[in-house]
């Protein structure tokens, strides 16, 4: 799905991405982790990739396999360097309100089974997170 | 629309503020507001946030609720967050927040206990 890159619009994303995830055999707790895996790649789209004085969009993307969830959250806005994750250490005691690309890619990491990001300056930014279904969807 | 609603109410030790719903990155300013508006109340030094209806929260609100902790701290004030929800207590274990400038309650009636134990 093509989604404005607007704040209000992070809560549809999630309500699609459970509705599909609520199909395969996930466990509550794991479709709650993935709504908030994909929610952190929405928000660092909708914070980051675009001058927000302007109206853009991103995409999300859902692949359902057998055993696992794939998804893949991506923009064609600024980008960043990813080389800064490879230091990034998201400290909670010193803050900005400003979220901050680390806390929010952190959580992927750990909520989710894999995940990959990509990133170039000028061209976009790509998220891709996966989580396994703990036993094949059949039907 | 806003699947977010939060209230204020002053207990008799200190102002509580209670969210329902989702705090996302559209919802969070609504949160900050509150919260500042709360920290104007402060008696006894000390802010209690109930999480008890909170449907979902992410890196954007405790990214939000750290921050308002570290200003709250820098004036020797402190937050108690009433959090009695599995997956929303390992949101903030994951992050480390609930072991830094919080205190985690499971309910409001032991947070508010323990501001004033009178007898």
């Amino acid at each position: 799905m093509r989604v404005p890159s607007a704040t209000e619009f992070v809560g549809v994303v999630r309500l699609a991405v459970s509705g599909v995830a609520s199909r395969m055999n996930f466990s509550v707790e794991e479709i709650e982790d993935i709504k908030i895996a994909v929610s952190e790649a929405c928000t660092n789209a909708v914070q980051y990739a675009y001058d927000r004085s302007q109206p853009h969009t991103y995409e999300v993307n859902m692949r359902v396999y057998p055993d696992q969830l794939e998804i893949i959250v991506e923009d064609k806005g600024q980008g960043f360097d990813t080389k800064i994750l490879e230091t990034l250490t998201p400290r909670l005691d010193s803050i900005s309100e400003n979220q901050g690309l680390g806390l929010g890619l952190t959580f992927i990491k750990n909520l989710m089974d894999d995940s990959e990001v990509k990133s170039k300056i000028g061209t976009g930014t790509l998220v891709r997170m996966v989580k396994r279904v703990p036993a094949p969807v059949t039907a | 629309m806003l699947n977010f609603d939060v209230s204020q109410e002053m207990a008799e030790s200190a102002p509580v503020v209670r969210v329902n719903g989702e705090i996302d990155i559209h919802t969070c300013p609504n949160l900050t507001f509150a919260l500042e508006e709360a920290t104007g109340h402060v008696t006894q030094k000390i802010l209690v946030l109930n999480l008890e209806k909170v449907a979902y929260i992410d890196s954007t609100g405790l990214g939000t609720i750290a921050h308002h902790a570290h200003k709250m701290n820098t004036k020797g004030y402190s937050i108690y967050v009433i959090c009695n929800q599995p997956q929303v207590k390992k949101i903030f274990d994951v992050s480390g927040l609930g072991k830094k400038n919080i205190k985690l309650f499971v309910t409001e009636k032991e947070a508010l206990a323990s501001i004033s134990p009178r007898g």
